[in-house]
């Protein structure tokens, strides 16, 4: 079950402008690629959210930079590009009480996957496995 | 021009003098003999009540500061039995402990015979109709105001601070005249009021307003006093010496402090130098009749000069003027004392957030609102949104514990806040006065 951990970083930034630029040369200084992304703001502080592909060379590098860098496990789950696919989900996730921290997605031609923040990881792996749906796996991350 | 003790207020300069001597040869006396505090710090300074053989002797005297006070919580600086004290007040410390100010009844009779002459000067007497919009409680403002308007005869309403439009409402029923508040409080009201569709001008009696507890300037006085149709009127005061006690007569031109109650000497704050009339330094008062917490040269932090020439209302008790800023870095925020080493205190107390912080002290309308800026730490940062306000809240609620006002927080990236070497500037005061 452990594999379906994603690590997804995160990032505290200052709501003010060039904040974000800072942290992105940052990424790039680092070698590593984004493959999605998230920001929560509010009010004069934000939250980015990314799922890279060398989560762990990020961590230690924006670390080292000197930001407030956290590492977080999440699911991604891979959906069809089509109706119906986040009310499945969601409602699994409902029915065996289980909340939904936050939630981003990103969806190319055919296929989307939908990344989450859960209360209960282990639980929540069995229940989207239950339905049917593919998990993305952390061994593609380095 | 109306006084309410003639006898006393309309004392000739040198008699005055003579009894300012001897109200501190008895202080001193009395001082050296029963109070166990003083009587050490004397000993330590080779004095004895010899020692004083006139006015100008006071400089002999060493100086007692704020951290005396607290050094000496809660009350080992009093100078009666605790059956003797009626009143304790409190007032916030520079530092972890408040201070804490007693009042035995002569205190509080004296107190309010000060209130009640300068009221007088300021036109408040029977017939008056008086709202006291500074806080009641552990904060001296509101009793302080309530006792004096009282003794003078004034028809008194305790509205206290807050709920503005109820206090609007007050002031348009009851033919409310006078008012005692914070200046910025009495702007607020004026423009709560206009938002109401109420103008303080044409709309209610009100004549007269006193206003102190924070710094504000001749050219504040001049916009309330032709915005709202008013005379307005500066106080002075501090919890050390009882609470606000002095105001400016109808020439309003200096604070007329009663000589027969407080000593006041102007000094370099760096030297303690003794400072001419007409210098500009830190303002030293000696109560000359305080029972329960007398103080011998306190420094009150508070810059002025003393006035030279007499006044026209025919009173030979000393003016000071309007304060002029602070000697320390104490802020003023809405009419609550803060110091920095307050807000540090409370963010040593807090893991989450690093020991660098920043004060920006603003104006949000007429009010002050102080926002402090304080660094995450890595260890406290949670990527889940709720996590990181309930921080702000947890910091906010500590402040708001300890300093008894409600801050901003506003949480940062580590290092983005300045280092200092040496002396730190952590408050940004974009407030003008």
């Amino acid at each position: 079950m452990k594999e379906h951990a994603i690590k997804q970083i995160s990032i505290f930034l200052e709501n003010k402008p060039g904040r974000l630029a800072r942290l992105a040369k940052a990424i790039i200084d680092s070698g590593v690629n984004i493959l999605a992304l998230n920001i929560a703001e509010a009010g004069d502080f934000g939250i980015v959210r990314m799922l890279v592909d060398k989560p762990r060379i990020a961590y230690e590098e924006l670390q080292k930079k000197g930001f407030t860098v956290s590492s977080t496990d999440v699911l991604g789950i891979k959906i069809k590009n089509e109706p119906g696919e986040l009310y499945k989900i969601s409602k699994a996730l409902g029915d065996a009480n289980i909340n939904i921290d936050y939630a981003y997605a990103y969806s190319s031609n055919s296929e989307a996957y939908l990344i989450l923040r859960v209360s209960n990881l282990n639980e929540s792996i069995l229940n989207i496995q239950k339905i049917g749906l593919e998990l993305m796996d952390s061994s593609v991350f380095e | 021009m109306e006084y309410w003790n003639p006898r006393i207020e309309k004392i000739p300069a040198d008699e005055l003098r003579k009894m300012q001597y001897k109200l501190l040869k008895m202080l001193v006396y009395r001082l050296y003999n029963f109070s166990p505090y003083y009587r050490r710090k004397f000993k330590k300074h080779n004095i004895t009540p010899d020692d004083i053989k006139n006015c100008e002797d006071v400089s002999k005297l060493p100086f007692t500061y704020k951290k005396d006070l607290r050094d000496n919580y809660p009350d080992k600086m009093f100078a009666v039995p605790q059956q003797e004290i009626v009143r304790y007040h409190v007032s916030s410390g520079t530092t972890g402990k408040p201070t804490i100010v007693a009042y035995t009844q002569q205190d509080i009779n004296l107190w309010t015979e000060s209130l009640a002459r300068s009221l007088t000067a300021c036109g408040i007497g029977r017939g008056n109709i008086i709202q006291i919009s500074y806080g009641y409680g552990l904060f001296t403002g509101g009793l302080g105001l309530h006792y004096g308007a009282e003794r003078v005869g004034a028809s008194v309403i305790p509205t206290g601070t807050g709920n503005t439009e109820r206090q609007i409402e007050l002031m348009q029923d009851m033919k409310v005249n006078s008012i005692a508040c914070t200046p910025s409080y009495l702007i607020h009201m004026a423009e709560k009021a206009e938002n109401l569709g109420i103008s303080i001008k044409n709309d209610t009696n009100l004549k007269i307003a006193i206003l102190g507890a924070e710094p504000w300037s001749e050219k504040t006085r001049q916009r309330i006093e032709d915005e709202l149709g008013i005379d307005a009127y500066d106080i002075y005061g501090m919890s050390e010496f009882n609470g606000p006690m002095f105001t400016e007569c109808s020439e309003k031109s200096g604070i007329h402090i009663w000589g027969d109650h407080m000593l006041v000497e102007v000094v370099d704050p760096k030297t303690g130098e003794v400072l001419e009339e007409g210098e500009e330094g830190e303002l030293v008062v000696t109560t000359l009749q305080k029972e329960a917490l007398p103080l011998i040269r306190y420094r009150t932090g508070d810059i002025t000069e003393l006035y030279q020439d007499l006044c026209e209302c025919g009173r030979a008790h000393q003016r000071i003027a309007r304060i002029k800023g602070r000697a320390d870095d104490m802020l003023i925020i809405r009419g609550i004392n803060v110091f920095p080493s307050q807000i540090e205190y409370v963010l040593m107390q807090t893991r989450e957030v690093g020991k660098h912080f920043q004060l920006v002290v603003e104006r949000d309308g007429a009010l002050d609102k102080m926002t402090v800026r304080v660094e995450v730490s890595t260890e406290a940062f949670s990527d889940k949104i709720n996590d990181m306000i309930a921080l702000k809240n947890r910091i906010k609620d500590r402040l708001k514990h300890f300093l008894n006002i409600n801050t901003e927080v506003e949480l940062l990236e580590p290092g983005s806040l300045p280092r200092f070497e040496g002396k730190a500037k952590r408050i940004i005061d974009k407030r003008e006065f």
